[in-house]
């Protein structure tokens, strides 16, 4: 069986016939190309396949591509624009949030989003948002430095 | 990992859902998918067809009745914890949806989906116990409504029937000097709770307990009922040293589960702390 979906990732509309089983993580990686949302768990635990979904935060792969119909997404590839990393992307770089970079843009996004909602968090709020997010090999202390400096880049745009 | 291959059908309506199960018997619906796709995806769960009832308009939301609440099936975590309504007017249910996984989790997960998967490590479950909340069910053969106490019948298992959908939850609105507190002891790994305490507490004007409720999810096959506790506690001043004596005297939970993590007689201590403690913020609200 094939379900036509139509999806707006990063701003571009895409429209494809999709087998009902077909995860939105997989459809972004693999039918579009958009590598860099990662699978780390496959079991909704880790986070790293996070992309926002109407503007909100979802694990891509515990959601169907076929959910996803008529819905708009923004994974990692893009939040850069016009060749400039987005606030978040350069205060990861600057306070070494990441080492392997795996958990990184389902990190970003999760705090993309949390940012959204609260542009001033404290510290143990950034912690608490980003419960959802493994990171195996940085530890959270660089992480969370990150997303607190960035929340204050935005701050001050 | 994919999900094992299914046919997928998206219903417009309640009534066009409730056709598609009669015509697919083997069906399952799917709300948000964040416990059926995880189950799917381990093969724990094999279902031919998928009703997606998702975007069906009717079963969203949150309407103030007067004297109860509606929620539809289909409401988030994430709305639950951020209803204006529902933080004026029954304060428990968001205090248990914001401890629900994570907020990626909380996006998508609904109320309906909650309570009909009926995990006994799920947060809704005893709260709306806890509220003598009415469950809408919609079938072939018409509405009915069941209630909450009727509702959960094994582990997993619910009163709804195939072919039936749950519509929307109601819950009465609590009179005054009535205070709610829902605390979890959650499971360091998945988040899901080990023992999750809904407590409700109304004073008399005395300050002594009118009534009171108190249900545990995590601990039992389906959320129990502290009746024992709470009745003993009705006509008492609810200072501390009551209600720990009567937490001690009076909780005796007949079946507990226990797994590699928590045996059963840790999950009976977990209950009786967290009962102290719920009932405790639960008065301090009902007094504030
Ligand atoms: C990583 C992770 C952590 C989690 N942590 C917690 C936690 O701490 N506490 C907690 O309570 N939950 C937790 N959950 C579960 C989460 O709350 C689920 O979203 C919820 O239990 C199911 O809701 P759903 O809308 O996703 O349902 P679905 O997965 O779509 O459906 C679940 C079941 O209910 C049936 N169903 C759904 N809606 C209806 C309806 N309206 N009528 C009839 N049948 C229906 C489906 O057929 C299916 O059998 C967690 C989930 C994940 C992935
Ligand atoms: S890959 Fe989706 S949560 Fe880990
Ligand atoms: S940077 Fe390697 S997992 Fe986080």
């Amino acid at each position: 069986m094939g379900v036509p979906i139509r999806v707006e990732v990063n701003g571009r509309v895409y429209e494809h016939t999709v087998e009902p089983r077909l995860l939105l993580v997989h459809y972004l990686r693999d039918v579009l190309g958009l590598t860099g949302t990662k699978v780390g768990c496959d079991t909704s635990q880790c986070g790293a396949c996070t992309v926002l979904m109407n503007g909100l935060a979802v694990k891509s792969c515990t959601v169907l591509a076929v959910q996803a119909d008529g819905a708009q997404i923004t994974t990692i590839e893009g939040l850069a624009k016009d060749g400039e990393l987005h606030p978040l992307q350069q205060a990861f770089w600057e306070n070494h949030g990441l080492q392997c970079g795996y958990c990184t843009p389902g990190m970003i996004l999760a705090a993309y989003d949390l940012l959204q909602e609260n542009p001033n968090p404290t510290e143990e709020e950034v912690r608490h948002g980003l419960e959802g997010n493994l990171c195996r090999c940085t530890g959270y202390h660089n992480i969370v430095k990150a997303v607190l400096d960035a929340a204050q880049r935005m701050r001050e745009g | 990992m994919y999900p094992p291959r299914f046919d997928y059908y998206r219903a417009a309506s309640v009534q066009e859902a409730v056709q598609l199960l009669q015509a697919h018997p083997e069906a399952k619906v799917l709300a948000g998918g964040h416990s059926l796709l995880p189950m799917m995806k381990l093969r724990l769960a094999a279902p031919p067809v998928l009703v997606d009832i998702g975007r069906i308009e009717e079963l969203r939301g949150i309407q103030d009745l007067g004297d109860r609440l509606r929620i539809g099936a289909l409401t988030t975590h994430w709305e639950l914890e951020r209803s204006d309504i529902l933080a004026r007017k029954c304060p428990l249910i968001p205090e248990a949806a914001a401890q629900i996984g994570d907020r990626q989790v909380r996006h998508r997960g609904t109320i309906g989906g909650n309570l009909v998967h009926a995990d006994p490590g799920s947060d809704l479950p005893a709260v709306i116990l806890a509220l003598d909340g009415t469950l809408h069910l919609a079938g072939p053969n018409g509405t009915r409504q069941v209630a909450a106490r009727d509702f959960f019948l094994d582990l997993m298992t619910t009163a709804v029937q195939p072919g039936e959908i749950l519509t929307a939850v109601e819950v009465p609105v609590l009179g005054e000097r009535t205070g709610t507190a829902y605390l979890k002891f959650e499971h360091p790994a998945s988040g899901y709770a080990v023992c999750g305490a809904a407590a409700i507490v109304t004073l008399n004007a005395d300050g002594t307990v009118a009534q009171a409720r108190l249900c545990f999810n995590g601990i039992t096959s389906t959320p129990f009922n502290a009746q024992n506790v709470t009745d003993a506690l009705v006509g008492h001043t609810p200072d501390d040293a009551t209600i720990e004596g009567v937490v001690d005297q009076h909780l005796h939970v007949g079946d507990p589960m226990g797994d590699v993590f928590a045996s059963g007689a840790y999950r009976v201590e977990l209950a009786k702390v967290f009962a102290k403690r719920a009932l405790k913020q639960a008065r301090d609200r009902a007094q504030a």
